[in-house]
């Protein structure tokens, strides 16, 4: 039996994404992923003594433009505050985030569910730091002889997203974290890269009975980080306080960790040993005063949402699951809106960017932003199968010689003589020839079996390698036989 | 003692005009600090053979003809809080014995960039938490007036470095009177500057919506020429303040006139001893008899000024020291697992004053306690910060006593909030983000009484007019003390 029967998940998400800087928050580092340890670090981001941070504005800049895409008020005060934990990886044992007052409240996003669209609220969006990385010479830090931090990591930006708790099942927090993630990806604040850990969630469930309007005790799961670890924890977390809600007993609330191995959640602390972090404003930063002008001069550079693209495509002739493919990354969709510039039809563009283009960047894992095929050339491609140079089975040898060699669709099919053939004198010449060597085929057309044409066709199509025009071929071979 | 006693005007001049080498000079106050250590121990570095080849640098600049800065090739020394590039820079703290920065701080930077000769560091109470210098991890320094007597703290290496002219100025920090305070006790000049207007970074950090670097002088003018190196806006501290930077040494005129001095009653309240009290009145009437118009006023909110004051430095301190937990630099302890060895630094590492306000911090921000304490305390700073505006709008200076006592014996004061109480005068300075100095303004049982003047934010310039005329009026900054005549006599 499952818990949905019986009960509602009620669900908020905490969403860690890593900010696209090219510098780290309070210095200036790089925030380059992966380089060797301890090398993108300076006394600032080790937290020396008596070095002071100094807030890089591209940070806030993304924080308002982050903002803005989710449908936030941006505070025009707002300030820094420092979260008080001992840790190896916090080189000053606090974390300069924000408490009272964050860069952005009281915002929305909106997402797909059977019962059509639902607006999930954003309680905050705030900025803070995040840690470095224990190393450790063993499998874990119980088992291990010794453990050392890289602190490559500490001070990279990162954003926290809060949501309201209006996520009611695991579809929609997974449609949830789709589209917030999709955002982010849209208006340049990360890159997602989910692999390198650069966004992480933390989730709180808790359910109801169906029906109740009140809110049940919620424990919180800390630190997944990828989509399907939230489905399999969620899942499994749903069912844990389902079957102690069905026994009669208490959900504790408390903090839990998702075991990704055993897929199950496992207690870390309770309410009574939850950490006090004794927050307060933090005094080597100044207070930032966002002005309306500011806030309005990132709305201008604001690019355009996965929403509002899928709306876009749509109203071009693309089906609802085009567009939805299609706008999945940003990569994607914007490949597709520089190739529609070149005057294609959307739909056979969407069609070949969805199928033969995604299948060869996938055999590489190449991404769409550095296709080896440009939007420039597969449009030209699709340009010289309308005008009939080249039918679409040649086009789809010719893309794969784009993405080997780079050279123009154009050249490619002089180069390699893959002009169609619809020169009606020359083709009158094969098609003869066909017919004089298959004469088995011709009496059985005449004798009405259709398919007999087919063979035919193909015949034709063999004896130019497929460079003769087949409607042509068709229109030939049907004058003959009528003869 | 001439050449010891001297001005930084006079000793450029002597450089200048090739009198002496900055070798020469930087020599004879090696061999002075040698001498007079064994008694005051002052320093913590001593960085000879840096400053001899800085001086160097200095004696190639004059032997080409090149023209030098006017504290270029003069010797000084820094209080032990201030980052020093590969120069231990200890905090006068256990847990800091073995941290050499790999940078320099601002001031220092500037310092180095100016010309100056670093001879070495100077002792403090530990993480400048205290007012005697009793407090150093290492050792105590004594007052050069008096041996069995405190310098004062927590700048107390540093006045007394002055004071016995091991140095002819020396950088202290200020964090609710930690410059002020031992300068009054060791008679020496000492200026907290306008928060913001000198750059914090690389000053290890005790509360950092408090503390201050400034100057310790012999004289008022010595502090401007020192201020106009150190001042100014510093794109690595956030906090320091984009203004324009004027030449100090302007406002070095001989001029109350019509200066409009209020004098707070509060400041003279119980506590105040009557002989410093006296000597107070009596700079009064210097001021009267120069001209300027002296008037009492009150602050009323200034009996909240010191509780205020330990819940907000406290918290502030709490988590600026955070980050002494053996992982990354500094003393690690011998333990168990993390947890262990960060307790175990901390516990053997720190002294007992910093963990008392360590413990006192980290309560005042505990959940259910910070409305009570931490944000009462910021409204408390809020009023105090009105108190002062309001009585600026009918005053150009404030003036009082920089302490309530002179120095005290060391180990008289055993009792904390006793040794806290000595600051109540200094404190709410700080709160307010004020400039304010202290200057010599004569004896009391035969030890320095420090004058306190106080000044709007970034009015640097009134406060030093006001402090240069009474200076050049009165004769007790030129007083040293005895052993000191005689030790020197042989000198130049
Ligand atoms: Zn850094």
């Amino acid at each position: 039996m499952s818990f949905s029967d019986k009960f509602e998940l009620v669900c908020g998400v905490e969403t860690h994404v890593e900010m696209a800087t090219k510098t780290k928050i309070f210095c200036g580092c790089s925030t380059e992923f992966g380089g060797e340890q301890n090398t993108h670090v300076c006394p600032v981001c080790l937290g020396l003594p008596g070095v002071l941070p100094v807030l890089n504005k591209e940070v806030v800049n993304l924080a308002i433009k982050a903002g803005l895409a989710l449908n936030c008020i941006i505070a025009e005060y707002s300030k820094f505050d420092r979260k008080n934990y001992y840790y190896p990886d916090l080189p000053k044992n606090y974390q300069t985030s924000q408490y009272d007052l964050p860069i952005c409240k009281n915002g929305w996003l909106e997402i797909n569910t059977p019962c059509g669209k639902k607006k999930i609220g954003i309680t905050r969006v705030h900025m803070e730091e995040d840690a470095g990385k224990l190393v450790h010479s063993g499998e874990t830090i119980t088992t291990s002889k010794s453990s050392g931090v890289d602190y490559n990591r500490a001070g990279v930006p990162l954003l926290e997203i809060v949501s309201e708790p209006d996520l009611r099942s695991v579809d929609e927090v997974l449609a949830y974290l789709e589209e917030l993630v999709q955002i982010m990806d849209y208006a340049g604040i990360s890159d997602c890269r989910m692999e390198q850990g650069s966004v992480r969630f933390d989730v709180n469930v808790s359910l109801r009975p169906r029906g109740s309007s009140e809110f049940g005790t919620r424990t919180e799961i800390k630190n997944l980080n990828s989509f399907n670890s939230v489905r399999r924890c969620l899942e499994y977390e749903s069912e844990r306080q389902a079957e102690l809600l069905l026994k009669g007993e208490k959900v504790e609330q408390e903090t839990r960790t998702w075991d990704e191995g055993q897929g199950i959640t496992l207690s870390l602390r309770s309410k009574e040993e939850a950490h006090d972090y004794r927050y307060f404003p933090e005094p080597d930063l100044v207070p930032i005063i966002i002005e309306r002008e500011w806030v309005e001069r990132i709305r201008a550079s604001l690019s355009e949402l996965p929403a509002a693209k899928r709306e876009r495509l749509k109203s071009l002739g693309l089906s609802e699951y085009d567009a939805a493919v299609l706008t999945s990354s940003k990569a994607m969709a914007d490949y597709f809106d520089e190739a529609f510039t070149f005057g294609v039809d959307a739909k056979t563009l969407a069609n070949w960017i969805m199928g033969d283009l995604s299948a060869l960047l996938k055999i590489d894992g190449c991404s769409f932003e550095n296709s080896p095929v440009s939007p420039r050339q597969l449009a030209g491609l699709l340009n010289l199968i309308k005008d009939g140079t080249i039918s679409g089975k040649i086009a789809k040898a010719v893309l794969e010689e784009i993405y080997k060699t780079g050279k123009d669709p154009e050249v490619i099919v002089k180069e390699k003589g893959l002009a169609q053939i619809s020169d009606a004198g020359a083709l009158e010449k094969i098609v003869e020839g066909v017919l004089a060597a298959n004469t088995k085929s011709v009496e059985d057309y005449l004798a009405g079996k259709e398919t007999a044409l087919g063979y035919l066709v193909g015949q034709v199509m063999k004896a130019t390698q497929g460079r003769a025009n087949p409607g042509l071929v068709n229109k030939l071979l049907k004058e003959k036989l009528s003869r | 003692m001439k050449l010891l006693n001297m001005s930084l005007a006079a000793l450029h001049r002597l450089l200048k005009e090739k009198k002496i080498s900055s070798t020469e000079l930087t020599k004879e106050f090696l061999r002075h600090i040698q001498k007079a250590e064994p008694n005051l121990r002052s320093f913590l570095t001593i960085t000879e053979e840096i400053a001899l080849r800085k001086a160097e640098e200095t004696d190639k600049k004059i032997a080409g003809q090149q023209p030098i800065g006017i504290l270029e090739g003069i010797p000084m020394a820094l209080k032990d809080n201030i980052c020093t590039e590969g120069i231990p820079t200890t905090c006068a703290s256990r847990i800091l014995e073995n941290f050499v920065p790999p940078y320099d701080a601002t001031v220092t930077e500037k310092l180095k960039e100016a010309g100056t000769v670093l001879v070495g560091k100077l002792n403090m109470d530990e993480f400048a938490m205290g007012s005697t210098t009793e407090n150093s991890g290492f050792y105590p320094t004594a007052n050069p007036w008096d041996f069995a007597r405190v310098p004062g703290g927590s700048s107390g290496g540093s006045a007394a470095a002055v004071a016995a002219r091991e140095v002819p100025f020396a950088l202290g920090s200020d964090t609710g009177g930690s410059i002020r305070q031992p300068a009054a006790f060791c008679g020496v000049v000492g200026l907290k500057p306008t928060y913001g207007a000198v750059s914090r970074y690389g000053l290890v950090a005790f509360a950092s919506s408090l503390d201050q670097i400034g100057p310790l002088t012999k004289t008022v003018e010595d502090s401007a020429l020192v201020l106009n190196i150190i001042a100014g806006h510093d794109p690595k501290d956030s906090t320091s303040v984009p203004f324009i930077k004027p030449d100090y040494t302007q406002y070095l005129e001989n001029n109350v006139k019509d200066m409009k001095i209020g004098v707070p009653r509060e400041f003279f309240a119980q506590g105040l001893k009557p002989e410093v009290q006296t000597v107070i009145e009596e700079a009064v009437r210097v001021y009267e008899q120069l001209g300027a118009q002296v008037e009492e006023c009150s602050l009323p909110h200034m009996e909240y000024a010191l509780p205020a004051y330990y819940l907000i430095a406290s918290a502030e301190c709490s988590s600026n020291l955070a980050r002494y937990d053996g992982v990354r630099y500094g003393y690690r302890a011998k333990a168990e697992d993390m947890i262990d060895m960060f307790t175990t630094s901390r516990t053997e590492g720190f002294g007992q004053e910093v963990k008392r306000r360590i413990m006192l911090g980290t309560y005042a921000l505990s959940s259910g306690y910070y409305d009570a304490y931490y944000a009462k305390a910021q409204k408390i700073r809020t009023l105090i910060k009105e108190d002062f505006e309001q009585a600026f709008t009918k005053f150009d200076v404030l003036l009082s006593p920089t302490t309530p006592t002179i120095a005290y014996r060391l180990g008289e004061k055993t009792d904390p909030l006793a040794l806290y109480l000595g600051d109540v005068y200094t404190i709410p300075i700080n709160l307010a983000g004020l400039p304010s100095i202290s200057l010599p303004a004569g004896f009391a049982d035969g030890m320095p009484v420090g004058l306190q003047l106080i000044g709007k934010h970034f009015a640097e310039g009134i406060l030093l007019r006001a402090a240069y005329t009474f200076e050049q009026n009165t004769e007790h900054h030129k007083k040293i003390p005895a052993w000191l005549e005689e030790a020197s006599k042989n000198v130049f």
